[in-house]
């Protein structure tokens, strides 16, 4: 089976009941993906998939055959963080690190789903075409994400510094 | 888990296909219910058939009415303009469910397929009778206040886990189904079953039948429709109890009504009693509340739960004082 990690094509072949999660870590040793609960409770294992945020303990790797993933290690250029992992260092987003990972990859999806339109609980109209990444916004949005820390005001500050201006391109 | 074996349909008849060649297997679409109970091995299937690459085509329908292909992505439904501008109810609801990395994975067909979060039926320790039919109900007497207060049986009080089926029943959606016998279609009040002696067979689905699309009909005055969710933190939980509604009040009388009852029942609760009770009445909070009283007479709470009766009554009168105020 063929996918694409990071931009770089993978040839891999294992048991149908591998999840996306433990190829990923087991498999291909890219060991920043967490699994903190393994069911679907917590977004420690939170990747992207052709740019959705996805839940890869949940996923089973088969389904995602040929498919583009990112994970927190396809994130830096060369060297160079990514503004949001930057973002982080200066907010304190973080305490213990296990989180992180998935909330990296969690708010790049979220960024991509404002500028795509698209609601979340917390949006007062389901019918306007740009939606501000308001304080409550990003909170919701994130609500997957758990961080038994409790870096979550750093969090937000981290997201809020680097999209702010994303508000909501033309809806569908 | 089982170990079991992978194949991709690539049309609803190849779909068909496989699952007579592998009659012990399952469908499988975002994964975010059946992986996990695989894992916790309530579910050992020893096929999995991929479905989650049909269409998940939202349509308009030339009646007026929206199509929507069963593996739409949660999200994809929610975000859909008409979704959000006809059917408001809808897009509330999936929103109000889950976390925004499972609506990316979840599809529509998979939503209405999702088993009870019943903490007894994870537990293989415990008596279930939907796990293992026969075995007792430990739910009964142990922790129940998220339990069901509607259509229970001795067998089991468990509840459907699903918002957006509360939508749909609220909006009168249809479930279509392509089968070995051919196409058929279900409302989806009748989808869901009660339990009775039997919670292990949750839907009227036929073995191998396939859920090939959700259609609803032309509502103009569902624009004033909404959701509701009552749960025990702000995002990311299951509710204790939810209201879908939609109302057209003319001249202070209530001219059409569709409500429906999330986290109190087996299946998605349409509460056909209280909109049989409004309909031509005067859009009151006083008729509302009665309305909601009546609907919920029915209640057999249990120990733990009975709060759910007050919070039904009190969040079906909030959720159509608001709309009332949105249709006048």
């Amino acid at each position: 089976m063929q996918f694409v990690v990071n931009g770089k094509p993978i040839q891999a072949d294992f048991d149908s009941r591998t999840s996306l999660l433990d190829f990923l870590r087991d498999h291909l040793h890219l060991s920043g993906s967490k699994k903190g609960c393994d069911q679907g409770a917590c977004g420690a294992c939170t990747v992207l998939v052709d740019n959705q945020r996805i839940l890869s303990c949940l996923a089973l790797a088969v389904q995602y055959e040929s498919r583009s993933i990112t994970t927190v290690e396809g994130l830096a250029a060369n060297e160079a963080l990514h503004p949001l992992q930057q973002a982080f260092i200066d907010h304190d987003g973080f305490q213990c690190g296990y989180c992180t990972p998935g909330q990296l990859c969690s708010a790049i999806g979220l960024a991509e789903e404002l500028s795509r339109g698209v609601p979340s609980h917390v949006t007062a109209d389901l019918t306007a075409h740009s939606i501000a990444p308001s304080h409550d916004e990003l909170r919701e949005r994130m609500s997957g994400n758990l961080c038994r820390c409790g870096a979550y005001n750093g969090i937000i500050d981290a997201i809020t510094e680097v999209y702010a201006g994303t508000a909501a391109g033309a809806a569908k | 888990m089982n170990p079991f074996t992978f194949v991709r349909a690539v049309s609803v008849e190849n779909a068909l296909l496989l699952h007579k060649d592998h009659a012990a297997g399952k469908y499988l679409g975002g994964g975010t219910n059946l992986v996990d109970l695989m894992r916790e091995t309530i579910e050992h299937p020893d096929t999995l058939i991929d479905v989650s690459q049909l269409s998940g085509a939202i349509e308009e329908q030339a009646n007026g009415g929206l199509f929507i292909g069963a593996a739409a992505r949660n999200t994809a439904v929610s975000e859909h303009r008409l979704v959000r501008t006809r059917y408001p109810a809808l897009a509330r609801a999936i929103l109000a469910g889950a976390s925004p990395q499972i609506r990316n994975m979840a599809s529509v067909a998979g939503n209405l397929l999702q088993r009870t979060r019943c903490t007894y039926f994870y537990d293989d320790a415990s008596h279930c009778n939907k796990r293992i039919p026969g075995q007792g109900c430990d739910a009964i007497d142990g922790f129940h206040h998220n339990h069901a207060i509607l259509g229970t049986s001795p067998a089991c009080i468990a509840t459907h886990p699903s918002d957006m089926c509360v939508a749909l029943a609220a909006l009168d959606a249809t479930v279509h189904l392509r089968g070995g016998k051919g196409e058929r279609t279900v409302p989806i009040t009748e989808f869901h079953r009660l339990p009775g002696d039997h919670p292990d067979i949750e839907t009227v689905l036929e073995p191998g039948e396939l859920i090939t699309a959700i259609s609803l009909p032309r509502m103009p005055f569902a624009t004033h429709s909404t959701y509701r969710k009552v749960r025990e933190r702000s995002s990311y939980a299951f509710a204790l109890v939810s209201v879908a509604a939609a109302l057209d009040v003319q001249n202070g009388l209530v001219n059409d009504i569709r409500l429906a009852l999330g986290g109190v029942a087996h299946k998605p609760w349409r509460a056909f009693k209280a909109e049989a009770m409004l309909k031509g009445k005067p859009a009151t909070e006083a008729n509302f509340r009665a309305a909601a009283e009546a609907e919920l007479a029915a209640a057999t709470p249990l120990r733990d739960n009975a709060y759910k009766v007050e919070l039904a009554c009190r969040t079906i009168t909030t959720v159509l004082n608001e709309l009332r105020g949105e249709s006048a």
